[in-house]
């Protein structure tokens, strides 16, 4: 085997080891334990970087995964360590990798309690992040889901606000009735086909003919997925969790934590219950322009900087449900279709946009972080004025905030256009419906957010000099993300190449 | 010569975006390197520019089959590349004679206008990533490109109208400016996507193709009420939505106004010359798309032809009752547009590329001399406040007000007259001014094709058009000063004179260029350059190329309504100027109509309580309806839980179950102690419970291999 192919497990496993030394460095060592945190963070975004280019001039017209591993490791029950990555789970590691090691390289800075516990479970998360991207294995992909929920969970009920029990027990709950719905829907896939194997069951689309049964096991799924992504009326917990999780907490958990539903859709839903996901995909439709609209009408009314930004994410991850199922539909009997390429490119669409929404929400995060530090509130009603006294703040947040909106020339611009290049040409009239929260997004993000923060008068007496520009470590978190925004917005391809050849293949193994 | 130009028109949007990054990044701390980085990057693109235009210029007829293009691979869209690129053709050319050269003029006249501002740098920043996004627009060869550029433009828009962002009405303004204009980009996104998903692309060329134009034509779709409806005709309205909220057309008009909320030269450059003319030139663009279905004798053409003229009649009577010197020009500017979206709707391309761009020069000039006139009220004022004449000054002041300027004539009088060139331009005074032509081109073309709704429509809006302006040339610069700051006003310095005076023989002498050649005398001496420079494109469209425009008919309709205009204006406001205090003179005839003219037919007032307060509405219902309904059911099922077991407990637990079996209340009391301890709330407990596990599969799974 070659070099490459160990690749996948260095990534997957290396965090894991990192948090295992963390655990055997004493606790008053703080410095040492972040410094060492974000070092061999770094390993992984190197390795990953390095895959990425390889990928790019080896595999980027594959049909399959590259760099897979395939070993039995139950074999009682038929369950195998096979990992690989497509090009959009390469996208996917990518930019767990960077928000890591952007998150843990913030915290250095502001987190001052329980520093070896936090920094231990940062990295423990990111494992089982990585691992759902990675997995080929139903069971692998299960485990790794546990996994990366229950430091998630930690992270808030101990480093966060004042109502961090019940966001934390509630997002705890959600998330596990999910995905007990979804363990008993893969054992059934299993009892059905003999095989846990992902590429297996893509290939053997077990249930398929049997509508009734494949629409349960789509559903149970469905759910577990649909939670976390989240998608109205199942999005509840996520405002209540960011409100209170720490600042790197919410940045992971909107950059990457949202992304492992809408993977899961293109990774196991549609490839292996294709029948069935079909036969519901108006549904998915709905629920994806449902969550794009009440989603960004429910920004506008409130108050609360981060409670704002998560909601905006429930509408921006209504276009990644938008995008999937339009693709998915054009392939209903009887869909009029204009153009061959629609169903690819919502798909392109879809990917994208949890490649953008992971670089973009991460960074307003980060930015609501900056000025919770230093003002120890969020509320709207209390800035303003800040674009004369913080214009290296405003700039950051302005261009941050301008890719959220959809400014064409910004990374967020495309993924929308792909989404409604598809949908308007295979679902119209829900297209019709979606297109008013692109005009929704533009009225919260610069009526309530860069309105009420940045322009105005700035109240001297209330502030004084507390609240000062930015520090060069909070610079040294934001320009990735700024200049990935703008690069991105510029010329798409350098994404947009790995998730081509993705969608065209999960579409062209569509029975 | 063609190659090697071809080869730097990537320049032409680069280079002010290169300086918008070395000012934001870089030199912001120095404002006179600011502003000359950028005014260098503008006179190199603008050169760059001239190139191209020059070519154009030499040799129309050959250009125009062998335009210079320049495009690259950009995005996979499945199995097919989406191709990008820039593209300078005669309707590009056209543009650019006036785009970079109004640009690096006005960057020069914000030397002056802008010195003292404490965001100096950011001002020249903004201009800079402005040009990228209007020049980038010009040279687009594909609709997306097109839509990318006319966004940042859009946002460049939103950040200089708010630039002063301390103040309330100026932020506010922006806003309005970017969510109006966004409501028509929304519907033009949607008409972009529907045409790359039924052309299999975006690239004008392609789009335009005869073949594409009559399958588009030949697709009927069903849209409620109107029925079957060819695909080609909706998609045109979808677009020219875009080009309604961008050149602030009825019903998206009500930004525009507020827009002069921006300091001057973005009103002049932004609000007047370039950006919301970039929606003509959409229309212009896409104009095949408008055209295909029954040579322009259909839905979409007269749709634009119905919106242009209203518009242009219905802002030019409500810039007869506004006193603010830049608002009444901004509904001008409404009007004027109008008058251009007409045009294309009766299908004369050329008289609205004409009247495009004449209305460029004499507008931003029109807006450069108020702002130079509103400088100078700003300086009397400072200069009256720290002399300590606090009694001589009305309060609260407004600079832009016409009620207390007055006889500016000898005390600004390069400002004062390179600003009645401008209105007399406006007005079309016959002749000598190039108003005159190109609104007389559109007229002609009217009546030519036999468009009398829109002729008359036209006719009455030019003579409210002269009269709101010789009101407005009357009320700031005849008769007597009516406050000390119009009494102590200063002319402005060369910075802003010089910009002015050289855009002033433009507004004068452009309309030359486009007299007809069958007009006694004159038409013989040009031959009408500009015609010749657009028909050969117009042949290549396979547009009806109308015979250069020119009847006594409409000669004379013109005549009149200008004169008169123009007259009746001086009567009421020149004749006998205006008193401090007084009321205006047309106030109390009008009545009720003066009251409804002044506060803008109420569109505002009707948005505020219809659009907008619903949405407002919705947003707090919705949040609500998460909290109390959604959520309610969430924490509801959790309490339903907590009652099931606790049922469970008292009722079906301690009086069945215990009875049965109470030998095993033992065995569960040791259950729970021992869980109790498990559940210490210690991180590291956890921790260690969660190793173990994973040790715990670690070893099974060796085990078990």
């Amino acid at each position: 085997m070659s070099f490459n192919a160990w690749m996948l497990t260095i990534i997957l496993f290396w965090p894991l080891l990192a948090s295992l030394v963390i655990l055997l460095l004493p606790s008053e060592q703080e410095q040492q334990i972040k410094n060492f945190a974000i070092w061999s963070s770094l390993l992984p975004l190197l390795l990953t970087s390095y895959l990425l280019w390889d990928y790019g001039i080896n595999h980027l017209l594959a049909a399959g995964f590259a760099y897979s591993v395939n070993i039995l490791w139950i074999p009682q029950i038929n369950v195998h360590f096979h990992i690989g990555v497509d090009g959009l789970g390469l996208v996917m590691v990518f930019l767990t990798t960077l928000l890591t090691t952007l998150s843990l390289w913030y915290s250095k800075g502001v987190i001052h309690k329980r520093v070896k516990e936090y920094f231990f479970l940062f990295l423990f998360m990111e494992m089982g992040m990585l691992g759902v991207f990675l997995s080929l294995d139903l069971v692998l992909f299960y485990l790794f889901w546990e996994v990366g929920l229950v430091p998630m969970y930690l992270l808030i009920g101990i480093w966060g606000g004042k109502n961090r029990l019940y966001a934390s027990i509630k997002f705890f709950l959600y998330t596990l009735t999910g995905s007990v719905a979804m363990l008993l829907a893969f054992i059934a896939l299993y009892l059905k086909s003999g095989t846990f194997d992902i590429v297996e069951l893509s290939k053997l689309h077990p249930f398929q003919g049997d509508i009734v049964l494949g629409s349960i096991v789509f559903f149970g799924i469905f759910l577990g997925f649909t939670i976390k992504l989240p998608a109205w009326p199942f999005h509840t917990w996520l405002p209540d969790a960011h409100t209170e999780a720490p600042t790197a907490g919410s940045v992971m958990l909107a950059g990457v934590m949202l992304k492992l539903g809408a993977f899961g859709y293109l990774r196991i839903l549609l490839p292996i219950l294709p029948q069935a996901f079909i036969k519901w995909s108006m549904l998915v439709v709905a629920l994806g322009v449902i969550s794009i609209v009440y989603g960004a009408f429910v920004c506008i009314a409130q108050d609360d900087l981060k409670r704002l930004i998560a909601y905006s994410s429930v509408s921006h991850m209504g276009y990644v449900l938008l995008g999937i199922g339009a693709a998915v539909a054009s392939m209903r009997p009887g869909a009029i279709v204009a153009n061959a390429n629609s169903a690819a490119i919502a798909l392109n669409g879809a990917a994208l946009q949890m490649f953008n929404h992971g670089i973009i929400t991460g960074g307003l995060f980060f930015l609501v972080g900056i000025i919770y530090e230093r003002a120890h509130t969020r509320d709207l009603g209390v800035f303003g004025g800040l674009s004369g006294k913080t214009p290296y703040y405003y700039g950051l947040f302005l261009v941050t905030a301008l890719a959220s909106l959809g400014l064409p020339g910004l990374a967020g611009f495309w993924a929308e256009f792909f989404v409604f290049r598809g949908a308007f040409d295979i679902v119209r009239i829900w297209a019709i419906v979606g297109v008013l929260g692109v005009i929704l997004t533009a009225a919260y993000i610069l009526w309530r957010i860069v309105q009420s923060v940045f322009l105005g008068q700035f109240d001297e007496e209330r502030w004084g000099n507390k609240l000062t520009d930015v520090e060069p470590y909070e610079k040294v978190t934001m320009w990735p993300l700024v200049i990935i925004m703008v690069i991105v917005g510029l010329y798409p391809t350098i994404v947009v190449n790995f998730l081509n050849q993705t969608s065209i293949n999960i579409l062209s193994k569509l029975p | 010569m063609n190659e090697s130009v071809r080869t730097l028109l990537w320049l032409i949007p680069l280079l002010p975006f290169l300086a918008f990054v070395t000012i934001i990044l870089f030199t912001n701390q120095d404002k006179k390197v600011s502003a000359g980085i950028e005014i260098a990057a503008m006179f190199l693109s603008w050169l760059v520019s001239w190139l191209a235009v020059a070519l154009a210029i030499w040799s129309p007829h050959y250009f125009v089959k062998h335009p210079l293009i320049l495009s690259f691979p950009w995005f996979p869209t499945g199995t097919t590349v989406f191709q990008g690129g820039l593209i300078v053709d005669i309707p590009s050319a056209a543009m650019l004679i006036m785009v970079p050269s109004l640009i690096t003029l006005i960057s020069i006249y914000s030397l002056g206008y802008m010195e003292g501002d404490k965001r100096y740098s950011r001002f020249f920043a903004y201009l800079a990533l402005f040009a990228t996004g209007m020049l980038g627009l010009v040279i687009s060869d594909n609709l997306l490109m097109f839509f990318i550029f006319w966004e940042i433009m859009g946002l460049c828009s939103y950040l200089l109208i708010g630039f002063w962002f301390e103040k309330k009405s100026a932020y506010q303004a922006g806003l309005k400016a970017f969510l109006t204009t966004r409501v028509g980009d929304v519907i033009l996104m949607a008409g972009m996507v529907m045409l790359f998903a039924y052309s299999g692309s975006l690239t004008f060329r392609d789009i335009f193709s005869q073949a594409n134009l009559e399958h588009l034509a030949n697709i009927h779709v069903m849209v409620p009420i109107a029925g079957s409806v060819p695909l080609a005709v909706v998609l045109a309205i979808l677009i020219f939505w875009g080009a309604i909220g961008k050149s602030a057309q009825f019903p998206l008009h009500v930004w525009l106004p507020d827009a002069m909320e921006g300091p001057t030269p973005v009103s002049a450059l932004i609000h007047a010359a370039t950006m919301v003319s970039a929606g003509v030139f959409l229309v212009v663009r896409t104009f095949p798309l408008f055209y295909v279905v029954a040579h322009g004798d259909n839905a979409a053409l007269h749709f634009v032809a119905f919106i242009g003229a209203f518009t242009a009649l219905f802002a030019a009577t409500i810039a007869v009752a506004q006193f603010d010197i830049k608002r009444v020009l901004a509904y001008s500017t409404i009007s004027q547009l109008g008058y251009m979206f007409a045009a294309l709707g009766i299908g004369a391309y050329y008289a609205a590329i004409f009247h495009l761009l004449m209305h460029a020069f004499f507008k931003a000039l029109l807006f450069l001399a108020s702002g130079s006139v509103i400088h100078g009220m700003e300086h009397a004022h400072h200069h009256l406040l720290h002399e300590g004449h606090e009694e001589k000054l009305w309060l609260p002041f407004d600079p832009n007000d016409m009620r207390f300027m007055g006889g500016l004539l000898n005390r600004m009088p390069k400002t004062a007259w390179t600003f009645i060139a401008g209105g007399l331009s406006l007005s079309g005074f016959p002749l000598l001014f190039s108003g005159f032509w190109s609104k007389d081109a559109i007229l002609g073309s009217a009546w030519l094709t036999g468009h009398s709704v829109v002729f008359w429509t036209l006719a009455i809006a030019a003579f409210f058009t002269a009269f709101y302006t010789t009101r407005q040339i009357c009320m700031s610069f005849c008769g007597q000063p009516r406050t000390a700051m119009a009494e102590h006003v200063s002319e402005s310095p060369g910075t802003m004179t010089t910009p002015l005076m050289i855009i002033a023989l433009v507004a004068i002498g452009g309309g030359w260029f486009g007299i007809p050649t069958a007009f006694p005398g004159l038409g013989l001496l040009v031959h009408n350059p500009f015609h010749h420079f657009i028909a050969p494109y117009m042949t290549y469209l396979g547009l009806h190329v109308e015979a250069e425009p020119f009847l006594w008919g409409p000669l004379l309709v013109s005549f009149t309504v200008v004169l008169s205009g123009i007259f009746f204006g001086w009567l009421l406001y020149g004749w006998h100027p205006m008193k401090v205090g007084a009321p205006d003179p047309l106030e109390e005839p009008l009545g009720p109509l003066w009251t409804l003219l002044h506060n803008k037919y109420w569109i505002d007032e009707f948005y505020n309580a219809t659009i907008i307060a619903l949405t407002i509405w919705l947003a707090r219902e919705l949040a609500l309806f998460d909290k109390v309904v959604i959520d309610g059911i969430v924490n509801g099922v959790g309490y339903l839980v907590r009652l099931v077991s606790r049922w469970l407990r008292y009722v079906f637990d301690e009086i069945i179950i215990e009875g049965i079996v109470n030998g095993m209340a033992t065995i569960s009391n040791w259950f729970g102690e021992w869980t109790r301890q498990i559940q210490t709330g210690q991180v590291q407990n956890y921790l260690f419970a969660i190793m173990l596990t994973l040790v715990v599969l670690l070893g099974l799974d060796l085990f078990l291999i």
